[in-house]
């Protein structure tokens, strides 16, 4: 594995591996000295277009933990708008003897270019509304080690799927280890051409989250931007909170043991209700020792020893 | 200094020798100690005219200069170009429609008719001194907002109503900015859903069309649709120009690039900048209905929308890349390989003749006979050519066809009697 941008590019063999080196990874967690040598004097570089705090922090432990030198560099704001070309700009860093470059940026397919200019391993760390996949490797270990094997589980996703790199990566992550997925929006929120798409890929969609509910094996919640409300996707938070929100009222007629995932942060009381976030069946912190995990196993495989 | 073109096909039908003046005009006998360019094999066309050139100059001479853009028309066989008005500053005044103009004449090249902006600053508000840029002696008659949407209804009625009064076009480039969003980059549907790019989709520019060819018949102007590239706008095109005909009281003339005749949306699957143009590539049927409407007249023209940059603006993510592809060296070249049934007549129709028209270039797209000027193209019609984006001209490398093989090749071409490319070279 040279670079990890989308999911689409691991086999489900290498999905698994990267699963079971988590599972060790995880391991290490609970030690009391949470260090592995495997990357010494490796240098990862953390470039964030964009801030995310709890991506950055999950990559630079991982990294830490790991031993490499990790460095982050935060570049927010286009680099068009300093004038500098975002190839000028990763080369500049990648000079200075960079293995691993770990790049969050809000345009989608930035990773992918990336990876195209510089030599170090790129992970995509989330790159405009296209892909995290980490994130989607991360939920789907999580509700792998709740629900066993995913193969035929039926996990419903539900939120702004439109501007949602997290489902785009999931229904791929999810559907190559054999599980059944419905996603739920209102209409406006569904991305366009999603009919021609789900068919290819094999998911399911749906308008009515109350007809899916019943049938879920595992619910995933997307974050609802506040900012899409002025935006005409839909008339109000009460209207989309009744359509599609995990309201106290939804929760109870999930099964309890029907895990509850969301990538946060959470909108409490918007796309989720505050007792679905903290119930005994919500997975949400799990998600955050396992999204240490999965990247301890990513930049693991990426940058270890010879041709790893 | 006279010429005397021998054994040139015309329009590809019958053989016979072009004789040019020492003025530049075509006449009927050979001059006196005239230079001699074997045509045999070739065929001849008046100069090609494109309705739709970015030069960049003034403002971004590291993108491309008034010559250096000619040099790439003169390769491409054009021997008139309208430059967009979309410069820093804009072209929205007799003195900048007036300096492009003078520009064009240094180089020497081509025709360089400065389009004028529709709008002061292309800000979609107040008219642009249009009647003082058509009585420079640039003399402006197309005019055109072109990189933004007059968007404004009142504003683009306006505009219609007021160059009537000396004859002027409103070339629209159609995209309804609150249907495609700011950062619209990628044709709506699929693959821009799958991608996470945001979406153009057609039905922005379809209704801008709609309502333009209503507001031309409101106003008894005429209006010109740049870059069409959805078959919607082509179904609204071709009941508009049915109307327009029965009326009799008003336009709407089309163009269409050679990119959208060709290219289709799937090549952003790898997010290449090289392919962002505005409008985007759309899907095949898209492509199939352009073609169709451009062989049977619905589409009057194929215009270059010829857009280069320099390398740093398009090497930047996605969505932030700038829009535009080079367009000028091979527009006929895609032209044939998109269209091999189409007659070299039609290709003059559409890449001379018609342009001239619209943009009333007298002089221009004229038939190859005696009295006309001498704007020639000879074209070896047989040549595939692979495109190497590093033999151009332009000053930018931005150049989508890299790589690939077209069809036709400009051996010479002949500006006013003067020959401005030889043997495919700068002469
Ligand atoms: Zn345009």
């Amino acid at each position: 594995m040279k670079h990890l941008l989308s999911v689409d590019d691991l086999s489900t063999d290498e999905v698994e591996a990267l699963f079971a080196t988590a599972a060790d990874m995880h391991d290490v967690q609970s030690r009391e000295v949470k260090k592995l040598p495997a990357l010494r004097g490796r240098t990862v570089v953390n470039m964030f277009f964009e801030d995310s705090t709890r991506t950055r922090s999950s990559f630079e432990i991982a990294g830490k933990w790991l031993s490499a030198d990790v460095i982050n560099i935060s570049a927010k704001g286009s680099s068009a708008s300093k004038g500098e070309s975002l190839r000028d700009t990763v080369l500049t860093v990648c000079a200075m003897g960079v293995d691993g470059l770990v790049i969050r940026h809000p345009a989608s397919g930035a990773a992918l270019q990336v990876s195209q200019w510089v030599d170090a391993g790129v992970v995509n760390a989330g790159d405009g509304t296209h892909e995290h996949p980490t994130q989607a490797l991360l939920d789907a270990y999580t509700l792998q080690r709740r629900l066993g094997s995913l193969r035929d589980r039926h996990v419903v996703v539900v939120g702004d799927l439109t501007h949602s790199r997290v489902f785009r990566s999931n229904v791929q992550c999810l559907t190559k280890l054999g599980a059944r997925v419905t996603v739920v929006a209102p209409p406006t929120l569904m991305p366009s051409g999603v009919g021609t798409w789900s068919a290819a890929a094999g998911f399911e969609t749906s308008y009515d989250l109350d007809a899916v509910l019943p049938e879920a094996d595992a619910v995933m919640m997307l974050r609802v931007q506040r900012e899409r409300m002025s935006g005409g996707f839909f008339p109000s938070a009460r209207e989309y909170t009744v359509g599609y929100g995990l309201t106290r009222d939804r929760l109870s007629r999930l099964r309890p043991d029907v895990p509850i995932c969301h990538p946060g942060p959470m909108n409490r009381g918007l796309e989720i209700a505050a007792d679905a976030a903290d119930a005994a069946q919500s997975v949400v912190l799990q998600q955050v020792s396992s999204g240490l995990a999965i990247r301890m196993a990513v930049l693991y495989h990426l940058l270890a020893g010879e041709g790893a | 200094m006279s010429l005397v073109i021998t054994g040139a096909s015309l329009l590809g039908e019958k053989t016979a020798d072009l004789y040019v003046d020492d003025t530049g005009l075509l006449v009927d006998s050979a001059p006196a100690g005239a230079e001699t360019i074997d045509a045999d094999g070739l065929v001849a066309l008046p100069g090609l005219v494109d309705l739709h050139t970015h030069l960049r100059e003034p403002g971004r001479e590291d993108a491309e200069t008034v010559l250096s853009g000619s040099r790439a028309a003169a390769l491409g066989g054009y021997t008139a170009v309208l430059a967009m008005a979309n410069t820093t500053p804009v072209t929205d005044t007799a003195e900048a429609a007036t300096r492009v103009w003078e520009l064009g004449r240094e180089a020497g090249l081509v025709h360089v008719q400065p389009v004028g902006a529709v709008t002061r600053g292309l800000a979609g508000e107040e008219l642009a001194e249009l009647g003082l840029m058509h009585r420079s002696r640039a003399g402006v008659t197309v005019f055109s907002d072109d990189g933004k949407c007059v968007h404004d209804a009142r504003v683009m009625r306006r505009a219609l109503e007021y160059v009537k009064a000396f004859g002027g076009v409103v070339s629209q480039h159609s995209q309804d900015p609150t249907l495609a969003g700011p950062t619209a980059c990628c044709h709506e549907g699929e693959l821009s859903g799958r991608l996470g790019l945001p979406g153009w989709p057609g039905i922005a520019e379809e209704v801008v069309v709609a309502r333009d060819v209503m507001l031309a018949r409101h106003t008894g102007s005429r209006v010109h649709v740049a870059h069409v590239s959805t078959a919607g706008s082509v179904e609204v095109l071709r009941w508009a120009k049915a109307q327009a005909e029965r009326d009799g009281t008003w336009s709407v003339t089309a163009e269409v690039t050679p990119h959208h005749l060709l290219l289709t949306t799937d090549l952003l699957a790898g997010y290449d900048p090289t392919f962002k143009v505005n409008p985007p590539l759309r899907p095949q049927e898209d492509v199939e209905a352009l073609r169709a409407a451009l062989a049977d007249g619905t589409i009057d023209a194929v215009a270059t929308d010829h857009a280069p940059h320099a390398r740093h603006d398009k090497e930047h993510a996605f969505v932030d890349a700038a829009f535009g592809m080079l367009g000028l060296e091979t527009a006929l070249g895609v032209v044939r390989t998109a269209l091999p049934g189409l007659s070299w007549a039609d290709v003059a129709r559409v890449m001379s003749v018609a342009p001239a028209r619209i943009a009333r270039l007298a002089d221009q797209g004229r038939p190859l006979e005696p009295g006309s000027p001498a704007h020639v193209v000879l074209v070896d019609p047989d040549a595939a050519v692979t495109v190497d984006r590093d033999a151009s001209a332009s000053l930018s490398r931005n150049n989508p066809w890299h790589g690939r093989t077209l069809t036709s090749h400009v051996v010479h071409t002949v500006f006013g009697g003067r020959v401005t490319v030889r043997d495919g070279a700068l002469a």
